[in-house]
């Protein structure tokens, strides 16, 4: 017989009850008649405090809650990817079967399909020793991504039954443990796992490897390492979900974890319309077929919101744990800190900055700490890299939320509202953003994509740097009083800005580009500086330099040349000594 | 079976609390009488036990600890639907006050609403022409969006907004079924008439239902507005496949209201005293415009607000747009100059807009055409910014083009009659003659193709 308690009072998503109900911290509870799903989220001697995932309309004191025994977990096993699920793990497309368009309360659906069989293919035998993490069993769960089912980690042992490779629900023994006490435990290919801890691994690796995504800005200027953490700070209409999800659609994580957490209804439709759609340029399988989706927009409770990051978070460490690189875009953490506020204004608490608790930047390490390149407990590697989006008030990155997220990354993309309004997407400004990563990766950059990259990519920020201390000058006095070699470097950096760092994702070449591409791009660019500069020096004046509209030739380059044909990068260069010569002839 | 409890414990601004209540439920509705005659309604925010706060929306006034009788009604505040909504007149809780009776229906909904599954939900693309250059071309509206206006006292957003229904109406597609939903908080008596002379003179005035909540009427009823409309709106659209468009106007009482309740229940106040939840529920209220997969009609959500001296920083704008898909922004300046409709392009957007427009919607060269502009007239702020340092004579020549592209793009692009109502093509050829007048290699934003076909640089003598 479960505990259970009597409700008292009721305010908004908060519930309290009354005397002392045995309840646990953290404990997942069916709240009233309709069984609401809830979490205890304090306790004293006289009241418990209840947080409701679901609307608390209707609910009366007097209606009796009940302690389920766990603390709030979700379910894993195969059949979470290419899935919709809202931020306490339950199938939108199920409750869409049984409550039509809208989403009603109380409605009751497993987690996961446990009707479904799986193609189940042991990898162990009677007599194996195993621990936790070991894998028992492996399952493709998609076309993309094999599903291995593992010992949960708190269990070790050796196996005694294994059932023969075959088709198996997930809630089917497909094995027996016998722990080293004696007991026996059935294994299935399912586990429950706590939201609010993280699951274990062995230790964590620095920063090695970066997670390619297509976007120049991104890889070349400020790059993400797998098992980083980024954050996207932005104003409204800056591109921050543009850019989650092209990281979403081109990077080179085995899967994908996107939480659309407060946000909005129709911008989840359409992830998941696109996710359909697309195909993955590695694999050549539907873009869904890796990812998975938690939507908790912003006119769901408030409660599940708080809660949805956490589910995505420890669906990311499943999957880590089997030994695959997981992203995860958290859109927007904003949200999720502005549930956390609400619930602690509800809860009455002192508040600190801006009406936030004061766990607020505690909350958001234990988030951000949760990502790593992992040994994991089997001894497989994996990664999970945490890409936040951040709105903050205003566009004004002083706020708590902000400043906080960015003592916890290493990653920082500033989108600019300036950059915003004159259409430069993506809307990363050069200045504000930055990358810890950019020295952990150089090695891998050196060894992988060019020996030069790291002196090209400093040159393009030193470039950069250089034009905005010189438009202080033209924002005062014009740029025609400028000497030649200053009008060159403005000419340059606006190649760089136009044609290397603006990306356009609605081109099918220029929406995602290989490393070499943006390799050879860089070259071209800083090859097209140094003739250019040669010139200058031979006192050519930049009048002439324009003339020849090579300039231009090179900004259109990413339009120009295919991603399959990078040769193509030699005419440039034949182009620019030409373009050289050609000036030399016409004012020797 | 209803108790009546006779007498209140506590009456603070809006709010009263009634003990030794038996089987009240949270957001449960009641009846009022005060003194035997004044019938009022009002709703459960708070329940402990046998203690219930109540929130009247019809306000306080004349009520003391004795002559009050409350009763439950027990259901949560819900409103009768029917098709013969439109046409009619409301106050802000959905009671006719047009004279011509109650609305006769079994149907009653929650007007709380329901969150839309977002896997139910269709991805909107139908764009929705609008007459004005500066939406059409470059913040295009799309039937499903919610596209808010954020405006400032003294601009003429109710204007705007009154020419987009009439012009919107004339679409197209005018053998769909249109209607408007149009909900007005804390408005001027001047703004509800202005709306309702200019839907009786576009002859829309059958197909709107209207929601008043004048200035002088309750505050706590502007509470219910919004959720009164859109819930009728959701019926119309969902359930009776008609496209609606709802107009709410003003978010900014609206939101007001909520700190002011807010703050007479005692709650902890986060950004400049408005409640923590305010962006729930801000999102609740907008969150319910879109498309339902394998339903006809669509509900599309101007609401309209106007920000507290001009700052778009502010709270409310600035939660707004975190909500909505896109604003249009209107300005000071502009209005100032005599353009209009004053909307200040670069600040406005339309996230909806890429899928819904391009070839097989509007134009293959709208995209491009769009994204040209926006650029083009970013830089003509800093032109400006330069020519009042060094003066317009010692600016470049390119700098001296900008500003002209500038001036005209405002007073030809942006700016247009207050009955004119432009084609897509009519817009976009517009578009393309302002470009005519920057050199070729200053637009980097249009495929080489596109500009092939459609640019035609001005001849320097006009």
């Amino acid at each position: 017989m479960s505990k259970t308690g009597v409700i008292y009072g009721i305010n908004g998503p908060v519930v309290y009850l009354k005397g002392n109900t045995g309840f646990k911290m953290a404990e997942m509870v069916y709240v009233g008649e309709e069984k609401l799903v809830g979490e205890v989220i304090g306790l004293d001697k006289d009241t418990t405090t209840v947080q409701v995932f679901e609307e608390t309309t209707g609910i009366k004191p007097g209606e009796i809650v009940e302690a389920s025994g766990d603390a709030i977990s979700v379910l894993l096993a195969p059949g979470i990817l290419n899935n919709i699920f809202d931020g306490i793990e339950r199938p939108l497309s199920e409750i869409a079967k049984t409550g039509g368009a809208y989403i009603s309360r109380g409605t009751v659906v497993d987690s996961l399909d446990k009707e479904k069989l799986w193609d189940a293919h042991m990898t162990v035998t009677v007599g194996t020793e195993v621990t936790g993490g070991t894998i028992i069993c492996e399952v493709p769960e998609t076309s993309a991504i094999v599903h291995k089912v593992m010992v949960p980690p708190d269990m070790e042992g050796t196996i005694v039954k294994v059932v023969p490779d075959g088709k198996y629900t997930i809630c089917d023994t497909i094995a027996v443990l016998q722990m080293y006490d004696g007991s026996e435990r059935e294994l299935t290919m399912a586990q429950k796992w706590p939201i609010r801890v993280p699951r274990p691994t062995q230790k964590r690796y620095p920063a090695t490897r970066p997670l390619i995504t297509g976007q120049r800005i991104v890889d070349t200027l400020f790059p993400i390492a797998k098992g980083g953490t980024a954050a996207v700070p932005g104003g409204f209409g800056t591109g921050k979900t543009m850019t989650q999800h092209q990281i979403a659609k081109w990077s080179d994580a085995d899967i994908i974890i996107y939480i659309g957490c407060g946000e909005r209804g129709n911008e989840m439709t359409q992830v998941l319309e696109d996710f359909s759609k697309l195909v993955d340029p590695k694999s050549g399988n539907p873009l869904m077929d890796r990812t998975a989706l938690i939507a908790n927009t912003s006119n769901m409770p408030v409660a599940a919101r708080e809660a949805s990051i956490y589910t995505g978070v420890t669906l990311a460490e499943y999957y880590r744990d089997m030994g695959y690189d997981v992203a995860i875009m958290a859109d927007s953490t904003s949200r999720w800190a502005e549930a956390l506020r609400e619930l602690s204004g509800r809860l009455e608490e002192m508040p600190a900055e801006e009406g936030f608790p004061a766990y607020l930047a505690s909350r958001l390490s234990a988030f951000y700490e949760r990502a790593g390149m992992m040994l994991n407990l089997n001894g497989t590697e994996g990664s999970v890299s945490i890409i936040g989006a951040v709105s903050p008030q205003g566009g004004d990155f002083s706020e708590p939320v902000t400043q906080n997220t960015k003592r916890f990354v290493r990653c920082f993309w500033g989108l600019d509202k300036s950059l915003a309004y004159a259409r430069h997407f993506p809307a990363i400004h050069w200045l504000s953003s930055y990358s810890e990563y950019a020295i952990d990766l150089a090695p891998w950059y050196k060894d992988y994509v060019s020996k030069e990259f790291t002196d090209c990519r400093n040159r393009l920020m030193v470039i950069l740097n250089q034009e905005s201390s010189l438009m202080e000058i033209v924002k005062l006095i014009g740029s025609d009083v400028l000497p030649d070699d200053q009008k060159l470097l403005l000419e340059i950096a606006r190649v760089v800005r136009l044609g290397f760092l603006q990306q356009n994702a609605f081109h099918p070449d220029d929406t995602c580009v290989s490393m070499e591409k943006q390799m050879k791009m860089m070259q071209t660019i800083l090859y097209l500086y140094d003739r250019s500069k040669a010139l200058v020096t031979m006192n050519m004046p930049m009048s002439v330099l324009k003339a020849e509209n090579i300039f231009e030739k090179v900004i259109a380059m990413k339009y120009d040349i295919p991603n399959d044909h990078l040769e193509k990068f030699e005419e440039y260069k034949q182009a620019i000594d030409a373009f050289y010569d050609c000036v030399l002839e016409k004012n020797a | 079976m209803s108790i009546e409890y006779l007498g209140l414990s506590e009456i603070n601004g809006p709010l009263i609390a009634l003990e030794g209540v038996q089987d009240a439920f949270y957001e449960e509705i009641v009846e009022l009488t005060v003194d035997g005659k004044k019938r009022e309604l009002g709703r459960i925010i708070e329940c402990y036990e046998d203690k219930a706060v109540i929130q009247v929306f019809g306000g306080t006034d004349n009520m003391s600890l004795q002559n009050t009788h409350t009763k439950l009604t027990g259901r949560p505040m819900e409103v009768a639907l029917s098709p013969d909504i439109l046409g009619r007149t409301f106050n802000g809780i959905g009671e006719p006050i047009d004279g011509l009776g109650e609305i006769e229906s079994d149907i009653r909904r929650n007007v709380n609403g329901q969150p839309m599954n977002p896997v139910m939900r269709e991805y909107p693309r139908n764009y929705i022409r609008t007459g004005f250059s500066a939406i059409d071309g470059l913040t295009t509206l799309i039937r499903g969006q919610k596209l808010p206006i954020f405006s400032g006292n003294g601009l003429p957003h109710d204007q705007l907004a009154a020419q987009l229904v009439k012009q919107a109406s004339l679409g197209e597609d005018s053998e769909e079924e249109f209607a408007v939903v149009f909900a007005a908080m804390g408005v001027k008596h001047d703004v509800a008439d202005f709306f309702r002379r200019a839907f009786e003179e576009s002859g829309v005035s059958e197909h709107v239902a209207m929601f008043l909540n004048l200035a002088n009427d309750p505050v706590v009823e502007r509470l219910i507005t919004p959720k009164v409309a859109l819930t009728v709106a959701e019926y119309l659209a969902f359930e009776c496949g008609m496209h609606i468009l709802v107009i709410l106007t003003d978010m900014t009482s609206f939101a007001e209201a909520m700190r002011e309740v807010s703050s007479s229940k005692g709650e902890i106040p986060s950004r400049k005293g408005y409640p923590g939840y305010l962006y729930s529920e801000l999102a609740t209220i907008y969150e319910r415009a879109g498309i339902v997969q394998g339903v006809n009609g669509s509900v599309t959500q101007i609401p309209i607000l106007t920000m507290p001296n001009d700052d778009i920083t502010h709270p409310i704008p600035d939660l707004t747009g975190y909500i909505t898909e896109g604003q249009v922004v209107l300005d000071r300046v502009l209005n100032g100059q005599g353009v209009y409709p004053p909307i200040s392009v670069l600040p406005s957007l339309s996230r909806l807009m890429k899928d819904g427009i391009g070839a097989g919607y509007t134009r293959e060269d709208h995209q491009d055409l769009a994204n040209q502009l926006f650029s083009s007239y970013a830089k003509v702020g800093d032109a400006r910014a330069l020519a009042s340092v060094i003066g317009e004579d010692e600016l470049s020549p390119i700098d001296k083009k900008y500003l002209a592209f500038g001036k005209a793009f405002e007073e030809h692009f942006v700016g247009q009659g207050p009955n004119e109502n432009r084609t897509i093509q009519e817009t976009l050829d517009i578009g393309w003659e302002l470009l005519g007048m920057l050199p070729r290699e200053e637009l980097d934003r249009i495929n080489t193709k596109i500009l092939d076909q459609y640019y035609h640089p001005m001849d320097e003598e006009q």
